[in-house]
C-alpha cells in the first residue's frame, strides 16, 4: 500500500452473518434461529422483524439453547444457534458434544464475537479457548472465516452440510481479504500469496495481518506464502504438506489461545509428516483488560509480530 | 453395525381394543419386557436394572399404547416423539422398542457387547426408534422442548414425551427447559418424572431435596398431574387426557419404586446398577412369571 491509497474499508462480520441468515431463511422455511438473549449482539433485529415466529429466544440459558436446537433439528427444522462464543461453547459444551456432534444433528452453531472481541470486559468474556474445546469433539466441522465474503459463504456451506458445523463470526472490524470471485469450500485452504521461503497459516481476523507480514517480509527479500485456513477441522492436510515440503518453515496465527487451536492442529499434522520449525502465535494465557486492537498489539498479533516469528523460523529452518 | 427395522411386531395395543383388554396386555408386555431386561443385564454383566424396572410400566404404556409411531417407518415426520432422558435405562427402552417391532428381539442378547448397536446408552444413529442420544443427565428435556417447538411451528398436534429420572432434576438444564416449555405454551409436550425417590447412592431428599416438586413445576408454569407409575390403567387414562391444563405443558409425577416389583430389589438404592447373580435372576424370574 502506498501513502496515496485510501484506508481499506473495514467490516464487522456480524453484518454479513445477519444478511446471510435472512437470505437463507427467505429461501428455506425450515430455517430457525435459536439464541440466548442475544438478538442485539447477534444482529438479529432484522431477522426478528422478518421472521418473528422463527426466532427462538430461550433467554440466558446456553445449555437449553443447544438442546432445543437439537430437538428442532429432530423436528425437521434447520436451526442456526447464535450467541456469544465464550458462553455458548463453555456453558453448552456437553450439549455440543452429545446433542449435536454425537447425535449428528443438522445444526449450525454460530459463535459470535469470539477471541478478544470483548477486550475490555476481560477473560470472562474472551473466547480464546473455544476452538481448542471444540476441536477435541468428533464429527464437528469448525469454520473460522476471515472477512464478510467468507463468512457469508461459510454459513451457506454450513446450511448445506449434513451434520453439525461451528462457525466463528468475528466482531472486530476486518478488511476484505478475499477477491469477489473467491469460492469457499469446507476443508479447503487458499493461498493468498505465493512464496517458497516460509508459510504463514492464518484464519479469522488474523488473515489480514498475515498479509501485512508478507508485505513486510517482501521488503526483507523473503517470499512468504500466506495460507488462509478457514476450516480448522477437517484441516486441509494437502496444503499443510505443501507448506512443509515447499517452504520448510511455518508460522500460525489466530485470535485464540496458543494451545489447541489452529496452531495445535497444524503442529499435530506437521509432526506426523516431516517436522519443520513451527511458531504458534496467539494468546499465551488469560489476557489483561484492554480493547481488542490494543490486546492484539500487546501480544504481537500484528504484521510486525508475524514477521518477527517468520524470521525466527527461517533462522531455524533446515537448509 | 446399525440395526435395521424388523417386521416382527407383536402388534400395538391400540384404542380399538376395550380399555380392560389394553390394560391386561400392557401388564403382560411389562412382565415380558422385565424378563428380557433381566436376561440382558445378566448377559452383559452391566446395566441399571433398578431404574429400568421403575420406568418399565411408563415406557411400555407410552410406546405400545399411546404414541403414534411406526416401526416400518421410524422417521416419518408426523410421528410422536419419545425422549428417554435417563439414558442409562437403555435396557427397558431397547426391550420395548423390540416389542414394538423396531428391530429383532434376538438382538437384545447383544446388549453392551463389543460393537453392539445396543450400547449402554441409546444412539439414534444406530437404533431405529431412538430419538435422542442421551446419557449425560439433564439433556432430554431441552431436546424435547425443541421437538415441541418444531411441532408448534408446523401447526402440528404431534406429541412429545420426555421421561426424566427424579435425581436427574438436580441438573440445572432441566429448569432452563421448564422455563422455555411454559414460556412457549407447549401443550403437546409432557414430561414424566420417574419419581422412585432414589438416585445412585441415596434418596433424593437426603441428597439435594426436590420436594415440594409439584409446587415447583406449577410455579414454573406447567400443568401438573400425579399418578401411580406402575398402574397401566392410570397411566393410560392420564396420557389420553392430556394436557393437564389447556395451553400449558404437562409435568407428570409418576410415583414409582426402584426395582419394582422384584421383592429383593424394590426401593433399594444398591440396585441402581447392581448386576443380579444367577440365583437372584432365577428368583426374580419366578416373581415375574
Amino acid at each position: 500500500m502506498t501513502a496515496a491509497d485510501p484506508a481499506p474499508a473495514l467490516y464487522d462480520c456480524r453484518d454479513a452473518y445477519a444478511a446471510t441468515i435472512e437470505e437463507i431463511a427467505a429461501a428455506d422455511e425450515r430455517v430457525v434461529v435459536v439464541c440466548s438473549d442475544s438478538v442485539g449482539s447477534s444482529k438479529l433485529v432484522g431477522f426478528k422483524r422478518r421472521f418473528p415466529e422463527r426466532l427462538v429466544n430461550v433467554g440466558i440459558a446456553e445449555q437449553a439453547m443447544v438442546g432445543i436446537a437439537a430437538g428442532l433439528a429432530n423436528g425437521g427444522k434447520l436451526p442456526f444457534v447464535s450467541a456469544a462464543s465464550c458462553f455458548l461453547t463453555a456453558r453448552g459444551l456437553e450439549q455440543l458434544k452429545v446433542d449435536l456432534a454425537y447425535t449428528n444433528a443438522n445444526v449450525t452453531v454460530c459463535g459470535m464475537s469470539p477471541g478478544v472481541a470483548y477486550g475490555e470486559l476481560g477473560p470472562t468474556h474472551h473466547s480464546i479457548e473455544d476452538i481448542a474445546w471444540l476441536r477435541a469433539i468428533d464429527n464437528l466441522v469448525i469454520l473460522v472465516p476471515a472477512d464478510p465474503l467468507e463468512t457469508a459463504q461459510a454459513l451457506r456451506a454450513a446450511a448445506g452440510h449434513e451434520g453439525p458445523v461451528f462457525v466463528r463470526v468475528s466482531r472486530m472490524a476486518v478488511p476484505a481479504v478475499h477477491e469477489p470471485g473467491y469460492e469457499f469450500r469446507i476443508g479447503r485452504a487458499s493461498r493468498l500469496t505465493e512464496g517458497r521461503d516460509v508459510t504463514v497459516i492464518a484464519n479469522g481476523t488474523m488473515v489480514s495481518r498475515a498479509l501485512e507480514a508478507a508485505r513486510l517480509l517482501a521488503a526483507d527479500g523473503i517470499a512468504a506464502r500466506v495460507l488462509a485456513m478457514p476450516t480448522v477441522r477437517p484441516l486441509d492436510l494437502d496444503e499443510v504438506a505443501a507448506a512443509v515440503e515447499e517452504t520448510g518453515a511455518i508460522v500460525t496465527v489466530e485470535e485464540h489461545s496458543v494451545r489447541g487451536g489452529l496452531g495445535g492442529a497444524v503442529a499435530e499434522a506437521v509432526v506426523a509428516m516431516r517436522p519443520v520449525p513451527v511458531r504458534i502465535l496467539g494468546f499465551p494465557g488469560f489476557a489483561p483488560t484492554g480493547s481488542a486492537s490494543w490486546l492484539l498489539s500487546r501480544f504481537r498479533l500484528t504484521g510486525e509480530g508475524v514477521r518477527e516469528a517468520a524470521l525466527d523460523v527461517l533462522a531455524r529452518k533446515q537448509p | 453395525m446399525t440395526v435395521t427395522a424388523s417386521g416382527r411386531s407383536p402388534g400395538r395395543i391400540g384404542r380399538s381394543l376395550p380399555r380392560g383388554e389394553r390394560v391386561r396386555r400392557l401388564a403382560e408386555a411389562s412382565r415380558l419386557i422385565r424378563r428380557q431386561n433381566l436376561a440382558m443385564v445378566r448377559s452383559a454383566g452391566l446395566g441399571h436394572i433398578g431404574g429400568d424396572f421403575s420406568a418399565t410400566d411408563i415406557v411400555v404404556t407410552l410406546l405400545l399404547a399411546v404414541l403414534d409411531i411406526d416401526p416400518t417407518d421410524p422417521a416419518y415426520p408426523e410421528r410422536d416423539r419419545f425422549v428417554l432422558s435417563k439414558g442409562h435405562s437403555s435396557g427397558v427402552l431397547y426391550a420395548t422398542l423390540a416389542s414394538c417391532g423396531f428391530f429383532d428381539p434376538d438382538l437384545l442378547g447383544d446388549y453392551m457387547k463389543p460393537m453392539s448397536p445396543l450400547g449402554g446408552h441409546p444412539d439414534r444413529t444406530k437404533v431405529p426408534g431412538v430419538e435422542a442420544n442421551t446419557g449425560p443427565l439433564g439433556h432430554g428435556l431441552p431436546i424435547a422442548v425443541g421437538m415441541a417447538i418444531a411441532g408448534t411451528l408446523d401447526g402440528s398436534a404431534r406429541r412429545t414425551f420426555c421421561l426424566v429420572g427424579d435425581g436427574e432434576l438436580q441438573e440445572g438444564s432441566n429448569w432452563e427447559a421448564l422455563l422455555a416449555g411454559s414460556h412457549h405454551g407447549l401443550e403437546h409436550l409432557t414430561v414424566v418424572v420417574d419419581r422412585n425417590g432414589l438416585q445412585q447412592g441415596a434418596p433424593t431428599e437426603e441428597t439435594s431435596r426436590l420436594e415440594p416438586l409439584a409446587d415447583k413445576a406449577r410455579a414454573f408454569g406447567w400443568g401438573v398431574a400425579e399418578t401411580d407409575g406402575h398402574d397401566h390403567g392410570a397411566l393410560l387414562d392420564l396420557f389420553e387426557q392430556l394436557p393437564a391444563e389447556p395451553g400449558k405443558p404437562t409435568f407428570v409425577i409418576a410415583h414409582t419404586h426402584k426395582g419394582h416389583p422384584v421383592s429383593f430389589m424394590r426401593d433399594r438404592a444398591e440396585w441402581h446398577h447392581r448386576v443380579p447373580s444367577p440365583d437372584e435372576v432365577a428368583t426374580a424370574l419366578r416373581e415375574l412369571s
